[in-house]
C-alpha cells in the first residue's frame, strides 16, 4: 500500500509515493540515494544509522516513513560535501578516526546533536552521548580525540 | 615476469596499482601506495588504486594471516624498483645522456638541461616481458614516503558518506534479495506455502531449492516483509544444537587428531607423554578456556550478483576475490571464467565471516532472474547466527620450576576445532553455505587438521620463552557443534591467553615480578625491547603481584607467529569486588612491526586489535541451544561501549632497514592475558574462562584459590 509522504531531507523537499510503514533509513539510501547512514541491526541497537530529526540525532532504521513526515530530517550528506566538510569530518579525518568506516556516518551525526548541546564536553560526556554506537574495529579513542578536536575548532 | 599486472602508467600523470590484497579497514591500499610512490619518485597524489577483481588485477589468494604487506609490499616494492630503473634508462636513451647523470623527480627527469617525464617516456604502454629484480630497491635511508603517517586513501569517501561498500551499491534495474535460513545447520525445510509471500507487493520471486530459501522483490522493504512472511510460515525438520553450556566438556569428549608441534610445526607421529623432569622443585597446572567468538561485523553481509549471457557477475566484500570466484563456479558447476568477482569493501570483521557466503546466496537469486542484478543483505539474526565463528578453545598448561626459580619443563596442550573452513574451489564439496541446503547439496568438506607454521589451531602455541624443555601439543576436534572459521588471530589468541596468564602464575609461585620472571626466560633482544617499552610506557609498578586492593595492572606478550609483529601489552584496571566489574582504566602498547610503513596506520591496528580483544575478554561468548544459536543481536552478543572502552597510548620501535612484520593480529593473544593479569594484581583471583563477566569475577572472588 503506498501513499503520498512529504519529507524535507537536507533542506529540500521531496513528494514520495511509498509505503508509508518503511523503513525511513531504506527511503533515504534507496529513493533518495543518500548512502551515510547504514543497516547495521534494525533494531535501533548500534547507531550506525542515525540520523538528525529536528536535531535530535535519532536511529532511522525502524522508524516508519509516517512518523516523520512533518519533520527537517538532516543526514550526513547534509552537514558537509567532499569539497565542503563539516568540521567534525574534517576532524575524523585529521585523527584517522576510521578503519573499516562503516560506523563512521552516524558517530559523525550523534557528534553534531552533542556539539551543538555542549561545545566543551568531556571524555565522559562523549562517551555517554555515543553510548547506543558500535565500533567493531576499536577505534573508539580516536572518534573520541575526533569530536574534542571538532569542538575545539567550533568553539574558536 | 612483468612489471604490467601491478603498475600502469598513464599519458596524464598518474600510476594505476592493481592490488589483488583488499581494504579491509586496515589500511593496505595506502600502505602499498607508499611503498611504490616511494620507489617511483613520484608525489603520493599520482597514486591511483585499483581494487581487487577477476578481470583487472592478479592472481592472489586470501587478504590474511597478517600477510599482506609482507607479500605484495614487496611483490610492489620490487616492480616499481624495476620500473623506475627501466624508465631511467629509457630517458638516458632520450636525452642522450649517461643514467648517472640523470636526476629524477617526481617522475621528471633531467640531466642538467634537458628533460623528460614518465608520462612521455611510458604514457599508456606496457612494458612487456621484463626481467624481474633489474631495478635496485631503495634502501631505508632513502625513503620519504615510507615511514610517514599519510592520511588513508579510502577514508575521505567514508567519512564523506558517499558510497563506499558493496552495500551502497546502486545498479541499474536492481532488485533485492533476501534469505530464510533454518534454525539449525542440519535443519530441512518440510513444507512452505510460497504464495503468501508470492503474493506480496513487489514480490518478483521465491526461490526454492531444496531447503535454500529466498526471495526478490523490486524494493528493498517488500524483500524485507516478503521473507518475513515466509519466515512465519516455513516448516523446518529440526536437528537440534547442544547446548553451550556443554561446550568444553563436549569439545574434551570428542575424538581427536593429536600432533606433537616442534618449532611451530605439527609432526607426524606418536605424542610423547608429559614427564616431570628429576630437577623439578616446583610444578604447577592450569586450564584456560576460550568460547566461540562472533567477528559480527557492524553492517551484515552483503553481495550483489547479476547473470546475464551465462555469465556470473559478483560484487563481493569476499577477503579473496580469486578463491571466492573458484568456490561460486564450482558449487554453480560453471567454468572460472563465466564468473567474475569485483570487490567493493564492507564493514571491517576481521576474519571470514559471511561475505563470501552472501555471495552465493546472492548467485543463487540472480539466476532465478537473469538480466536483473540483485543486491542481497543478511538481516542483523542472518549476520550473528550465520557467520562462521571463531573457533572455542581449551589449554591445559603443565610447567615445573627448577631451585634457580627457571622454567625446566613447558607442557601445553590446546585442543579446539577448525579454524580454517574458507572456501575454496573443491568437487563434491563446498564451504559456502548455501550450497548444503539446495536440492543437489554439496556438503561441507571434513575438517582437516592443518599441519603449516603456526597454523590454526597451533598458531602461537609454541612460546618464543628459552625453556629447558618443551612439550606443545595440538588435539584437533573435527566436528565441531558450530560452523567455524578464520577471526583475527586464530589460535593465538587462547594459545597467548594460556601462555601468558600461566607466565604470571609462576612468577607468582615464585614471587618473582612477571616481567622480570618473562626476561629472564627471553633471549630474543626485539622481544625484550617490546616488553621493557610497554612497561615504561605504562609506569609498570615492579614487584609480586596479587595483593592488590582492586587495582592492578598486568602485561601480555608475543610475537605473532613467532615470525611477525611484536607486541607487549599493559592494561591497567580497577575491579569492583561489590559488583564483579572489571573497569579498564588505561592501556600501553609496545609494539616492533619491523621497517613501519605508516607508523599512524600500524598504531591504528595494535590500538583496534586490542580494543576488540578487550571486548572478548570481557563481554563476548557465542550463546547456543538446541533451537540454534541464540546470541542474535546486540543484546544478546554484548560487546565494549564506548564508555567501557579504556585510553590506549602505542609505543612503536621503529627498525628501519629490516624486514617490515605483519602487524594486524598481533594484539589479539597479548590482550586477554595482560587483562587476567591485571585483575590478579587487582584482587588476588585468577580468572582462566573468557569473558570475565561480573557473575565469573564475584564467583572466583569467593572461592579460595
Amino acid at each position: 500500500m503506498t501513499a503520498t509522504i512529504e519529507l524535507k531531507v537536507n533542506g529540500q523537499n521531496h513528494h514520495l509515493d511509498v509505503d508509508p510503514d518503511a523503513p525511513l533509513l531504506l527511503i533515504l539510501r534507496n529513493n533518495l540515494g543518500l548512502k551515510a547512514a547504514k543497516f547495521g541491526c534494525g533494531l535501533e541497537q548500534c547507531g550506525a544509522c542515525k540520523i538528525l530529526v529536528d536535531g535530535q540525532a535519532v536511529p532511522s532504521c525502524a522508524t516508519p516513513l509516517s512518523a516523520v513526515a512533518n519533520a527537517d530530517i538532516t543526514t550526513l550528506e547534509g552537514l558537509g560535501t567532499p569539497a565542503n566538510l563539516h568540521p567534525l569530518q574534517r576532524a575524523f579525518l585529521a585523527e584517522q578516526a576510521a578503519q573499516c568506516g562503516y560506523c563512521t556516518a552516524g558517530l559523525i551525526i550523534t557528534a553534531k546533536a552533542l556539539l551543538d548541546k555542549n561545545l566543551q564536553p568531556s571524555r565522559a560526556e562523549i562517551c555517554e552521548a555515543l553510548d547506543a554506537h558500535i565500533c567493531r574495529c576499536g577505534t573508539h579513542n580516536r572518534i573520541i580525540c575526533a569530536i574534542q578536536r571538532a569542538a575545539s575548532e567550533m568553539a574558536r | 615476469m612483468s612489471i604490467d599486472p601491478l603498475i600502469r602508467f598513464s599519458t596524464d600523470g598518474h600510476v594505476t596499482l592493481m592490488i589483488a590484497h583488499v581494504e579491509i579497514g586496515q589500511g593496505i591500499l595506502t600502505a602499498v601506495a607508499q611503498i611504490a610512490a616511494d620507489e617511483l619518485d613520484i608525489n603520493f597524489t599520482r597514486i591511483l588504486v585499483e581494487r581487487a577483481d577477476t578481470e583487472r588485477t592478479p592472481t592472489a589468494s586470501y587478504t590474511s594471516g597478517s600477510n599482506s604487506i609482507q607479500i605484495i609490499g614487496s611483490a610492489f616494492r620490487q616492480a616499481a624498483a624495476d620500473a623506475r630503473h627501466l624508465l631511467l634508462a629509457k630517458a638516458a636513451a632520450a636525452l642522450q645522456a649517461p643514467v648517472e647523470s640523470l636526476r629524477l623527480t617526481d617522475g621528471t627527469i633531467t640531466d642538467g638541461e634537458k628533460e623528460t617525464t614518465y608520462w612521455a617516456l611510458q604514457g599508456d604502454q606496457l612494458f612487456g616481458e621484463t626481467e624481474l629484480g633489474v631495478g635496485q630497491p631503495k634502501s631505508s635511508e632513502e625513503y620519504t614516503l615510507v615511514g610517514q603517517p599519510i592520511p588513508r586513501l579510502d577514508l575521505p569517501a567514508k567519512i564523506a558518506g558517499t558510497p563506499s561498500f558493496v552495500h551502497d551499491l546502486c545498479l541499474p534495474d536492481m532488485v533485492h534479495g533476501r534469505v530464510i535460513r533454518p534454525p539449525t545447520y542440519a535443519s530441512t525445510l518440510e513444507s512452505i506455502d510460497e504464495n503468501t509471500a508470492a503474493s506480496l507487493p513487489g514480490v518478483i520471486a521465491v526461490v526454492r531449492d531444496g531447503s535454500f530459501l529466498g526471495v526478490l522483490a523490486e524494493r528493498e522493504e517488500q524483500a524485507e516483509k516478503a521473507a518475513e512472511a515466509l519466515r512465519q510460515n516455513a516448516r523446518w525438520h529440526v536437528q537440534p544444537l547442544p547446548a553451550y553450556e556443554s561446550l568444553y566438556t563436549d569439545l574434551l569428549a570428542k575424538t581427536s587428531q593429536d600432533f606433537l608441534v616442534v618449532d611451530g610445526v605439527p609432526q607426524d607421529g606418536p605424542v610423547p607423554p608429559i614427564e616431570t623432569p628429576a630437577n623439578a622443585v616446583q610444578t604447577l597446572e592450569a586450564t584456560y578456556r576460550k568460547p566461540y567468538h562472533m567477528h559480527a561485523a557492524l553492517g551484515p553481509a552483503a553481495a550483489a550478483a547479476l547473470w546475464q549471457d551465462e555469465h556470473l557477475n559478483v560484487w563481493s566484500h569476499t577477503q579473496g576475490v580469486y578463491p571466492l570466484r573458484g568456490s561460486l563456479a564450482s558449487a554453480l558447476d560453471l567454468d572460472d571464467n563465466q564468473v567474475r568477482v569485483q570487490h567493493l569493501e564492507g564493514p571491517g570483521c576481521y576474519g571470514h565471516n559471511g561475505a563470501d557466503d552472501v555471495a552465493l546466496d546472492a548467485a543463487l537469486l540472480a539466476r532465478a532472474r537473469p538480466g536483473r542484478p540483485v543486491l542481497l543483505k543478511w538481516s542483523r539474526a542472518d549476520e550473528h547466527g550465520w557467520e562462521a565463528y571463531g573457533s572455542a578453545m581449551l589449554v591445559k598448561t603443565q610447567a615445573s620450576l627448577d631451585e634457580h626459580g627457571q622454567i625446566c619443563d613447558w607442557n601445553h596442550d590446546a585442543w579446539s576445532y577448525t579454524h580454517s573452513s574458507r572456501p575454496r574451489p573443491m568437487a563434491g564439496a563446498s564451504n559456502l553455505l548455501a550450497a548444503r541446503y539446495r536440492e543437489k547439496p554439496l556438503p561441507p568438506p571434513t575438517p582437516k587438521p592443518g599441519k603449516g607454521s603456526h597454523g590454526g589451531i597451533h598458531r602461537n602455541a609454541d612460546p618464543l620463552y628459552a625453556f629447558a624443555r618443551r612439550r606443545v601439543v595440538k588435539h584437533f576436534v573435527p566436528d565441531s557443534p558450530l560452523h567455524t572459521s578464520a577471526l583475527r588471530g586464530l589460535g593465538a589468541v587462547g594459545n597467548v591467553f594460556a601462555i601468558e596468564s600461566f607466565m604470571d602464575e609462576l612468577a607468582t609461585a615464585i614471587k618473582a615480578d612477571p616481567i622480570e620472571f618473562r626476561l629472564r626466560h627471553l633471549d630474543d633482544p626485539r622481544a625484550r625491547a617490546v616488553i621493557e617499552a610497554a612497561a615504561q610506557e605504562a609506569n609498570w609498578r615492579s614487584g609480586r603481584r596479587g595483593n592488590g586492593q582492586g587495582r592492578g595492572q598486568g602485561l601480555g606478550f608475543a610475537q605473532y607467529k613467532n615470525a611477525k609483529c611484536y607486541v607487549a601489552v599493559v592494561f591497567d584496571v580497577e575491579v569492583d569486588t561489590a559488583s564483579g566489574q572489571i573497569h579498564l582504566t588505561n592501556t600501553a602498547i609496545a609494539g616492533d612491526a619491523g621497517q613501519i610503513i605508516n607508523p599512524d596506520g600500524l598504531a591504528n591496528q595494535l590500538e583496534g586489535g586490542v580494543l576488540q580483544a578487550a571486548s572478548w575478554t570481557l563481554k563476548e561468548q557465542v550463546h547456543y541451544g538446541p533451537d540454534g544459536v541464540t546470541s542474535r543481536d546486540w543484546d544478546t552478543y554484548p560487546v565494549l561501549r564506548f564508555a567501557e572502552i579504556p585510553p590506549v597510548s602505542v609505543k612503536l620501535l621503529d627498525q628501519p632497514g629490516a624486514p617490515s612484520l605483519g602487524s594486524g593480529e598481533a594484539t589479539q593473544g597479548p590482550t586477554p592475558a595482560a587483562i587476567a593479569n591485571a585483575v590478579f594484581d587487582a584482587v588476588g583471583v585468577r580468572l582462566r574462562e573468557m569473558p570475565f563477566t561480573p557473575e565469573r569475577v564475584k564467583a572466583a572472588l569467593t572461592q579460595p584459590q
